[in-house]
């Protein structure tokens, strides 16, 4: 007993850790690819290729005054970007990195297995939205309610396109925990993933453009929409508050790159199947996988920041037009088209 | 090891609370939450006793008793807001017009 | 385990609700019954409703109380006042409130001994649930349906502005 409870503790600080660090890392890998894509350097000047400017940035959100404004209404305002944070580290609990290894009983590549473990997720980013939506109502100031007002309204919009798209691929699983659903699309490599093989492309379009919306990211940053809105629900947040923003931002588009890997890439799973020569020894047999993951996590971070390079933003009622209008009426087809394959094949 | 008592104890303190917030609440929207409070406590009970007597049907119960619930908030919400906007107030002692 | 999981989140729930009685702000009220769900939520899980507590996340945490402090935040709703009716409903409801809680709790305790306890193990699974829900009470579930989308289309039709 006290042995699990240690080794699930030095699970979790190691997790929560390399979770914090690649929150630092995608910062700086969009602030360089940004700067490729607009014919920059990017941050060059701190360590190597700039590689030491996130912990530079991280001790000067520390070192910063902390302001608080007159007239917020100070529980919440303080509040609020603790709750996002807390909810953005909190959804990776559930998240496979690799196969199921048991060390004294504990599993080494997840946090914790449970049979609802995507339901948690969607439940975790659904209550993350209180963190916005809270601090632009405490912040007392127009353009921070109007951010605030817009995201979660964009938030709980795409909450459903985003839920509905998900439906498919658990029809196929059969199960709700996330290690069930790659297990499923583990047989042929590449063309049992869920985006190939289980005809589950329609269902990854819409999660993806649903996770953008999510995570507030361009096309869809339009809460925090700098032109019309200063900066957003963030506007009066100075210091290490904002760096909670900042973070839960990219700790969100991590989970949900995480999440898009585990439900349509097949996760952990080889896109070669079985072809490859398997390498020797059981610590590489394990470690193989894990590369995989973070390679597959790592495309899903890099188009992020492609899209945000590339593509204007929407205007809002376009924002909810797609939603509601294109999203939503797919998912329900992809999912009555996908019920019906299953049916038929059973039969 | 919980005595099953102790959830229904647990349930019957959420709801008391629910309906006494419901009598002295005067915003219209607390009103309205500690309805939310009280079938949230029904529900707790429904769970413990599917649990008590194994019957899956309690828990499917409370399953139906959120999507009313959902329903509820959803028309609730939006007559709190049609009312706001005829009477620009949200005490629920000065909506009055169909008193005598 | 169970006890102290019991008790701690009992305890939240109950102190959450007390808050939401006392607060002036609704926000704050929104904000308890928030904290009183999710530990609602944990209290399910303990009695093996698995799917449940994450419904009850996602629904009532993630759906129905967003949309509570987003009407708090459109109306601007500040601190109620307290009126004649309330000290009218302070008289009347208190004890009432109090009466009716102290004869459930007498209930309940007196009959404990009749009711089970409840251990960690064997959480009920998504499979009975399912089948349950989709072959026995399939209609029951149509109607739910049919009532949310009535929900939806009054709701509109009522929160629309008049032209």
């Amino acid at each position: 007993m006290l042995t699990f409870l240690l080794l699930s503790l030095v699970k979790v600080i190691v997790v929560t850790v390399v979770l914090l660090l690649a929150v630092a890392y995608t910062v700086l890998l969009e602030r360089k690819l940004v700067a490729r894509i607009q014919n920059r350097w990017g941050p060059s000047r701190v360590g190597p290729f700039g590689l030491l400017q996130p912990l530079v940035d991280g001790a000067k959100s520390f070192l910063k005054e902390d302001i608080i404004p007159a007239g917020v209404y100070k529980p919440l305002y303080i509040l609020s970007p603790i709750i996002a944070l807390s909810c953005a580290l909190l959804s990776i609990a559930v998240v496979p990195f690799g196969p199921e290894r048991q060390f004294r009983g504990v599993d080494l590549f997840q946090i914790t297995d449970l049979n609802v473990g995507l339901l948690v997720i969607l439940g975790v980013t659904s209550v993350g939205i209180y963190g916005i939506a809270l601090s632009g109502w405490s912040s007392n100031d127009k353009y921070s309610l109007l951010g605030s007002l817009r995201a979660s309204a964009q938030i709980v919009s795409y909450e459903l396109a985003l839920g509905l798209s998900l439906v498919g691929v658990v029809l196929r699983a059969g199960s709700l925990s996330l290690r069930d659903i790659v297990n499923s699309q583990s047989a042929h490599g590449l063309f049992s993933w869920n985006v190939f093989g289980g005809f589950q492309f329609f269902a990854f379009f819409i999660y993806l453009m649903a996770a953008f919306a999510e995570t507030n990211r361009s096309p869809f940053d339009l809460p925090e929409a700098e032109s019309e809105l200063v900066g957003g629900y963030h506007t009066e947040y100075s210091s290490m508050k904002f760096a909670m923003f900042f973070m839960s931002e990219y700790a969100n588009m991590i989970t949900v790159s995480c999440v898009a890997t585990l439900l349509f890439l097949g996760g952990w799973t080889s896109p070669f199947g079985n072809l490859l020569p398997s390498l020797g020894g059981s610590i590489l047999a394990s470690f193989v996988p894990f590369c995989w993951f973070v390679l597959k996590v790592l495309f899903f971070l890099c188009l992020y920041v492609w899209v945000r390079g590339t593509l204007p933003r929407f205007r809002y009622d376009q924002l909810m037009a797609f939603g509601w209008k294109f999203l939503v009426p797919l998912a329900i087809a992809n999912i009555i088209g996908t019920s019906l394959w299953l049916a038929l094949r059973t039969s | 090891m919980v005595p099953i008592a102790y959830y229904l104890v647990l349930s019957a303190l959420l709801f008391s609370i629910g309906a006494g917030a419901f009598l002295i609440k005067r915003n219209i929207i607390t009103v309205f939450m500690s309805i939310e409070l009280m079938l949230n406590a029904v529900n707790l009970s429904f769970v413990a006793f599917a649990y008590q007597w194994h019957a899956i049907r309690g828990q499917i119960f409370v399953f139906f008793v959120m999507v009313v619930a959902a329903a509820e908030a959803a028309v609730g919400l939006a007559i709190i807001i049609a009312v706001y906007r005829t009477r620009n107030t949200l005490n629920v002692d000065q909506i009055d017009l169909m008193k005598l | 385990m169970q006890l102290v999981l019991f008790f701690i989140f009992g305890g939240l729930c109950a102190a959450a609700a007390l808050n939401l009685l006392l607060t002036r702000h609704p926000i704050n009220s929104a904000l308890s019954l928030i904290v009183v769900m999710t530990s609602l939520a944990v209290l399910y899980l303990t009695l093996g409703a698995e799917f449940l507590a994450a419904a009850q996340v996602i629904v009532y945490s993630g759906a129905i109380m967003v949309l509570f402090t987003f009407v708090i935040m459109l109306l601007n709703a500040g601190e109620e006042v307290r009126t004649r009716g309330s000290r009218a409903a302070y008289l009347v409801g208190v004890p009432g409130v109090a009466a009716l809680f102290s004869l459930l709790t007498f209930v309940f305790l007196s009959q404990g001994n009749h009711l089970g306890k409840s251990t960690l193990a064997n959480p009920a699974t998504l499979y009975d649930l399912s089948a349950v829900l989709f072959r026995d009470l399939l209609l029951p579930f149509e109607v739910t349906s049919v009532l949310i989308l009535i929900a939806i289309l009054g709701a509109v039709a009522l929160a629309r502005k008049e032209h």
